[in-house]
């Protein structure tokens, strides 16, 4: 039978998410089924994915705007305060020849978050219109996401790096800014952004036009 | 149709028979998106818990020391990672300092601890107490273990630095990146099949 193409959800099997253990669909109703070897709820897919990651997508992209406007760090040295934010901090990099460092936080801070979140969009359409074009690269693309998340987080741990060295009494500390709090909340939704898409949704319209 | 000898793709659906490579390292794929199936480690057991053990040492002597001086004026700050996390906190900045606090200390240690919990008895043929939950638990965390960004984080930080002021590198610098290199030794040697394998269940 491994020469068909056929699918778990085909043959009526729950593959667990966890240890990939197959075991029967029940009839109908299996909202609370659990995987009798490890003991992970099975779904035949993730529950909701589509409508949930759209959630986590547009929540990210509202967080990522403040992200961007307000600022980063607050750097208050002999009385005067300077606040940077994201773009500011890199055009400061690039302007005084470190653009080396510039580059790792423009593609850190703002190359992989966005497109993180535009290839999930795409991918969410895609799913939606039931498109049959190009399944490999589409999963391919899902996998990208995945793994490019969480190197976003580098610009959050050089802020609490500067806020636990530079502290000179009057003469100059840094403190994190409120621009902080919402770049890190970008961060943990897109990644659960992509943690809450099924890219066998992709898949599943391919199938529809075998039968 | 037995299901026993059969596995699904995690990303397509498509049925395969279970990949037998016992003792072999390679990496089998799914025949429609490619998505690695299974990855076989020869001596799984025994490299994951050597790499787990020397990742605790590691994880110690990295949290216990500072990782960077700062020194300005004759003013010397040092910071060790938790605090920088106490920093944080007492700008207000609580979100973010959990958010620091989990990805690059409770998580990491949560999995140490895990996987030294389940490989030691593993190598001594026994099964620890409730192991199917509590490796189930590791491998929803991994996500969120994020020490190899930290270190970039380190090295932006040190580039930004190290025109206003001298700037020292401790000792738990170095242990951060050999920690690094361990737990991502520990994560491609790790394979979870021979942990399910020990699991008595009912069908």
């Amino acid at each position: 039978m491994t020469d068909m193409l056929m699918t778990a959800a085909d043959a009526g099997l729950l593959s667990c998410h966890n240890c990939s253990l197959l075991s029967r669909a029940g009839s109908g109703q299996h909202a609370d089924l659990l995987c009798p070897r490890c003991g992970a709820v099975l779904h035949k897919r993730k529950p909701n994915s589509i409508a949930r990651t759209w959630a986590f997508v547009i929540a990210a992209f509202i967080c990522y705007i403040p992200a961007n406007l307000l600022p980063m760090t607050v750097v208050t040295s002999l009385g005067n305060v300077q606040e940077d934010t994201i773009m500011s901090g890199v055009i400061y990099f690039m302007q005084h020849g470190e653009w080396p460092i510039g580059l790792v936080i423009l593609i850190a801070s703002v190359v992989v978050p966005l497109t993180k979140l535009f290839i999930l969009i795409y991918l969410l359409i895609s799913v939606q219109r039931k498109s049959q074009w190009r399944p490999v690269e589409r999963t391919r693309l899902y996998r990208v996401t995945e793994a490019i998340g969480r190197w976003s987080m580098t610009d959050i741990y050089v802020v609490t790096i500067l806020v636990a060295l530079v502290q000179l009494g009057n003469l100059t500390t840094i403190e994190a800014g409120i621009g902080a709090i919402f770049f890190g909340a970008v961060v943990v939704l897109t990644i659960i952004a992509a943690m809450t898409f099924d890219p066998r949704e992709i898949w599943d319209n391919m199938e529809s036009t075998h039968d | 149709m037995n299901t026993e000898n059969l596995i699904a793709c995690h990303e397509c659906d498509l049925l395969h028979r279970i990949p037998r490579h016992e003792g072999r390292r390679c990496v089998s794929r799914c025949r429609r998106c490619n998505a690695a199936l299974h990855r076989g480690v020869e001596n799984s057991i025994d490299r994951t818990l050597a790499l787990t053990l020397a990742g605790v040492v590691l994880f110690v002597v990295a949290n216990s020391f500072p990782f960077l001086a700062f020194k300005l004026q004759g003013q010397v700050t040092q910071t060790t990672l938790i605090s920088g996390v106490i920093d944080l906190y007492h700008q207000g900045k609580w979100e973010i300092s959990i958010l620091v606090l989990l990805t690059t200390i409770v998580v990491p240690m949560i999995q140490l601890l895990i996987q030294l919990y389940v490989f030691l008895p593993l190598k001594f043929n026994r099964t620890p107490w409730n192991m199917a939950a509590v490796f189930r638990f590791t491998q929803n965390l991994s996500p969120w273990s994020m020490m190899e960004v930290f270190l970039i984080g380190i090295l932006v930080a040190i580039v930004k630095l190290v025109g206003m002021a001298q700037i020292i590198p401790g000792l738990a610098l170095w242990s951060f990146a050999l920690l690094i290199v361990t737990l991502a030794a520990a994560a491609a040697n790790l394979d979870s099949r021979v942990v399910w394998d020990r699991v008595e269940y009912q069908r």
